[in-house]
């Protein structure tokens, strides 16, 4: 068979690699001191012309299959790589969605001015943690510019996995990506045995649920002669080998569902955004469900969508789990990390209601949630990271206390982004919220509604117990501050500010755009 | 465009009063009273303007805002919001001239913020109650939560946080279940008619089947029952006013509160009619319960702003039953009581603040024979109680006697209940009356209380006028609201009982 390369339809994803190479070549033949411009630059250039080719395909008029959305589809509409990787409506807006966050992202991760000591990552991650060793490359102001190459590694693997169109293409995306991760993670420069405990337990728990996720394709496999989507999907209508697929769809789905952290998957979730270096954790918690959520839309609509009546049932139980393990948990917590943790874990909930739809208006409402939720949340973590102390940022929830007094600009925007988290109306997340609570119940998911309507109302309760604390409480005497930024967050900041608000106000340009997105190529 | 015209002078105020340079505040305070008496101006022509021979919407526009969920910028008003409208825009330069120094003396928070927050919720209260897509009044419904919470925690007495903290989340949580029952409704549109809609007028003509109903009724219900607060669901009300600024609780019980009472009048009744009927015995109980509750709980209360925020619930209680009995005298009289209502607990709230800030306590122990030290100040406490007990001659004594003759002639048993509600009134007014104003004045009160000041009294004399005169002319604002009220009954399609009309001769 020969194989063809679409390089138009898969420039995203090639560009980012590519860089990804690059970008280790720059490391090895750079001198030390010019390499975090260079490196900065060519991951900025890299997502900016990633971005574009989304665009420029997303507009190219093809029209490749008009009867499954009753109309003509605008933008490229393909199977690529021999069908290993689908580029279609849907694909292309959670890709558009991944590279604007890793934009915000690559800004807050390059920040250096708000830590005297340099940027967020450990100067010399190979140093014992409390060294000499590390205290000298502290105080000689080494820089690990390694983690560009991964990050733009990590980009990449984050791009192909939602387009992923087989069971492989789709194991190898979710490697590529989270290799990078568990590497990052463990790179904090303060607290840095937390760090490497968190990373440790994240590559572990996320090893593990790799090797489900592979075990579930295997069993597919057995039972369908196949690993790409749509002829799984065709061969399962026609198999009586349900004590394979069954157990096939329940290992994939636990892969999947470990990486958007849905209970019960989610106890990595806390520990590895408490420890992480605070720009990964805004990264992660946003760039990768978004991808994950991707991913698991493709193989629950495409691969498994004639077999909705087995796996809904259980998707049931595990968004009511989400929804009201993350809320209630979030209200137990004292450290802000660990709180939005929580919450986030309460949003994987939130946004399993879309996935269970299976509609058009499910899947829709899933696409404009996850944007309006890696925004907000990229956001959130940002100014997580501006506020410090002597020792390192405060995050304890007590810290917090007052901080509308001193910094009232930034305390507002976390309010902002915390009512937006929170699901309050004119607000992006409201918006979300409504379109998928809409979806839901128009699947006849009246119940599950019900249940996310109450995990919202104890989720308006932490969020709103943090604006009392920032804004009704005098601050302590030695208290921590909202350190100034330069640029790069200062401009992450705004950029998710600007979309929390717009798509809260205005969000009929958006919501055409997911709905024009249309259906997944099967 | 006229609502939108008038949600604008509010809203230029705010950001105007918002942007002015600090140490400006005497300035700040001037231009929001500028703009607050703007828009009284705008509010009371929008009232000259409606035509009262017609019960429909009126000042009505559309545009489209989300199309994708069928959400739409619709605005109209009836006689009732009207109304309700007026009475706010009276409300909101009463409460900045009574609370002129309510910033500085909480200690915190700046003053510009406080009149720029006053002027923000006036754009949401004119918002909520001229929405007539349901999507919007609930965006305005949860929007109007937040500068109340502000004007409570950063203004308010020393529990302020934790008031504001559950007064918030008694909203949100009522807001969360209007949620999910509106996202019902929407879905419900959909399927019938093909796209989805939040259109007031549209969703009154959907043939939803009896258990649909039921269902998003209950969920309305709950939001308005928080809100407007109704017996279980009211214990936020009191620890609110307790702590707030004497305007903040005025705008908040006066005003706010209304839009719990307005909700079920407007949008309860018309879209889901077999459900209210279904509810209506149940929701009277309720009503009933709140009517003595909130009394006899406000005869027993030590603290003289709980007192009032408990004479509120039991007279939201009335205000409830005469909803629900759906005659049109009932239904009249609750939608002229809301505005006396507005009126007669401002008046209270504001004049016990002036009593609560002169002597330092809210104890009603800690005054006594205030008469002695302070005359003109006691008089105008007893015209504010006195409509506070539904005096005749008063306005309220109108709607409150609309509500019991219309309830008599659908459930007397009910009606010769909530008479007995009107002794109680009598009871917690004249016993505070008697507590605070007469006996001998102690050393503390002689010299902390003193007589009412100028200012003071230009911002409360207008409502006692406002509560004499429509006491005595209450057809001017009668004329205004039964045309709505008729339109109502339309919507639900009930007549008035046979008997009605004998009571209604000799009644008048």
């Amino acid at each position: 068979m020969k194989v063809s390369i679409e390089y138009q339809a898969l420039a995203p994803i090639i560009i980012l690699l590519a860089s990804g190479v690059l970008s280790v070549l720059v490391e090895a033949f750079i001198p030390r001191t010019f390499r975090r411009p260079i490196q900065l630059a060519l991951v900025l250039a890299s997502i900016v012309l990633a971005f574009a080719y989304v665009v420029i395909n997303a507009s190219a008029l093809v029209i490749a299959d008009p009867a499954s959305s009753g109309g003509q589809i605008k933008g490229l509409r393909e199977l690529a790589a021999s069908g290993a990787v689908a580029i279609d409506g849907p694909g292309m807006v959670v890709q558009g969605i991944i590279l604007l966050v890793s934009f915000v992202a690559a800004l807050l991760l390059a920040e250096n001015s708000i830590d005297p000591q340099g940027d967020a990552f450990a100067s010399r991650s190979s140093t014992l943690p409390g060294s000499e060793d590390e205290r000298q490359f502290t105080a000689q102001g080494w820089l690990q510019t390694e983690i560009w190459p991964l990050f733009l590694f990590c980009v990449g693997g984050l791009l192909l996995f939602p387009v992923s169109n087989d069971f492989l293409t789709m194991f190898v995306a979710l490697e590529v990506f989270s290799l990078p991760l568990y590497l990052i993670a463990s790179m904090a420069r303060r607290r840095r045995l937390l760090s490497q405990e968190a990373a440790l337990k994240y590559f572990i728990l996320g090893a593990f649920s790799s090797a489900f996720f592979l075990f579930g394709s295997a069993l597919i496999y057995a039972a369908t002669s196949s690993v790409s989507f749509s002829s799984v999907a065709v061969a399962m209508e026609n198999s009586s080998q349900d004590g394979l697929i069954i157990p096939g769809i329940g290992m994939i789905a636990v892969g999947l569902l470990f990486k958007v952290g849905a209970v019960p998957f989610h106890q990595w979730v806390p520990d590895v955004y408490q420890g992480s270096p605070t720009p990964l954790t805004a990264f992660m918690s946003a760039a990768t469900k978004v991808a994950a959520f991707g991913a698991l839309l493709r193989v629950f609509y495409v691969a498994f969508g004639g077999m909705r009546w087995d796996w809904r049932p259980v998707m049931w139980v595990i968004a009511i789990l989400s929804m009201v393990i993350g809320s209630l948990l979030a209200v137990t917590q004292t450290d802000i990390k660990r709180m939005l943790a929580f919450s986030s874990v309460a949003h994987t909930g939130f946004i399993l209601l879309g996935v269970i739809s299976t509609s058009a208006a499910g899947l829709s409402s899933t696409l404009f949630y996850l944007l309006a939720y890696a925004f907000t949340s990229v956001g959130v973590f940002a100014i997580v990271g501006l506020v410090r102390d002597a020792s390192g940022e405060a995050t304890h929830l007590s810290q917090w206390a007052g901080l509308g007094k001193k910094s009232p600009w930034m305390a507002s925007i976390f309010g902002l982004f915390l009512l937006a988290l929170a699901g309050i109306p004119l607000t992006s997340g409201f918006t979300g919220k409504f379109a998928v609570f809409t979806a839901a119940v128009d699947g006849g998911a009246t119940p599950l509604v019900i249940v996310a309507v109450v995990a919202s109302a104890v989720a308006a309760f932490f969020y709103a117990r943090v604006i009392v604390l920032m804004f009704f409480t005098e601050p302590p005497a030695d208290g921590p501050s909202v350190v100034v930024p330069s640029a790069f967050t200062t401009v992450a900041i705004g950029i998710c500010a600007a979309f929390t608000v717009l798509l809260g106000i205005v969000p009929q340009p958006v919501l055409d755009l997911v709905i024009n997105a249309g259906l997944f190529l099967r | 465009m006229l609502l939108t015209m008038l949600m604008l002078i509010p809203l230029i105020g705010s950001i105007a009063v918002f942007l002015l340079p600090p140490a400006k505040d005497l300035l700040a305070k001037q231009i929001a009273l500028g703009f607050s008496l703007a828009t009284l101006v705008g509010s009371v022509l929008m009232v000259l303007g409606l035509d009262n021979s017609a019960g429909g919407l009126q000042h009505t526009e559309s545009y489209d805002w989300i199309p994708a969920f069928g959400i739409s910028w619709t605005l109209g008003v009836n006689g009732i919001s009207a109304s309700l409208i007026v009475m706010a825009a009276i409300l909101v330069p009463v409460v900045i001239v009574a609370g002129w120094w309510d910033a500085e003396n909480s200690g915190r928070g700046n003053v510009k913020g406080f009149f720029s927050l006053i002027l923000v919720l006036e754009v949401f209260v004119i918002g909520v109650f001229s929405a007539n897509d349901l999507f919007l009044f609930y965006i305005f419904f949860e929007a109007m939560l937040f500068p109340i919470y502000f004007l409570i925690g950063k203004f308010g007495g020393p529990q302020r946080a934790y008031a504001a903290m559950k007064f918030l989340l008694y909203s949100l949580v009522g807001g969360l279940f209007m949620l999910a029952s509106l996202i019902g409704l929407y879905v419900v549109s959909a399927r019938e008619l093909g796209q989805g809609t939040f259109d007031f007028e549209t969703l009154t003509t959907l043939n939803m089947d009896s258990a649909t109903q039921k269902m998003l009724f209950l969920g309305f219900f709950f939001a308005f029952a928080v809100k407007a607060p109704m017996v279980p669901f009211h214990t936020w009300l009191p620890d609110a006013t307790a702590e707030a600024t004497p305007g903040t609780s005025t705008l908040l019980v006066g005003v706010l509160d209304k839009v719990g009472t307005f909700g079920m009048l407007h949008f309860l009744l018309p879209i889901f009619p077999e459900a209210s009927k279904f509810y209506a015995p149940a929701i009277i109980v309720l009503a009933v319960i709140s009517i003595f509750y909130g009394a006899l709980l406000a005869i027993g209360q030590t603290d003289v702003m709980r007192l009032i925020a408990f004479t509120s619930i039991s007279h939201f209680g009335f205000i409830v039953l005469g909803i629900f009995v759906m005659t049109s005298q009932g239904l009249s009289g609750s939608s002229f009581y809301m505005v006396n209502h507005g009126f007669s607990t401002g008046a209270l709230f504001l004049v016990m603040g002036y009593l609560v800030s002169r002597r330092g306590s809210k104890r009603i122990a800690d005054f006594g024979g205030v008469q002695k030290v302070a005359p003109i100040l006691t008089g105008v406490v007893l015209i504010s109680g006195l409509s506070g007990l539904a005096l005749p001659g008063m306005s309220s004594f109108i709607s409150e006697f609309l509500v019991l003759a219309g309830t008599y002639a659908v459930n007397p048993t009910a009606a010769i209940i909530a008479t007995f509600g009107i002794v109680l009134a009598a009871v917690y007014i004249l016993w505070l009356y008697q507590r605070m104003m007469t006996g001998v004045p102690s050393k503390e009160v002689e010299e902390t209380v003193s007589e009412i000041s100028r200012r003071e009294l230009v911002a409360i004399a207008p409502i006692l006028a406002i509560i004499i005169a429509l006491g005595f002319v209450p057809q001017v604002a009668l004329n205004v609201i039964n045309p709505a009220v008729e339109q109502v009954q339309t919507y639900v399609g009930v007549t008035d009982p046979e008997a009605a009309v004998g009571i209604e001769g000799s009644g008048s």
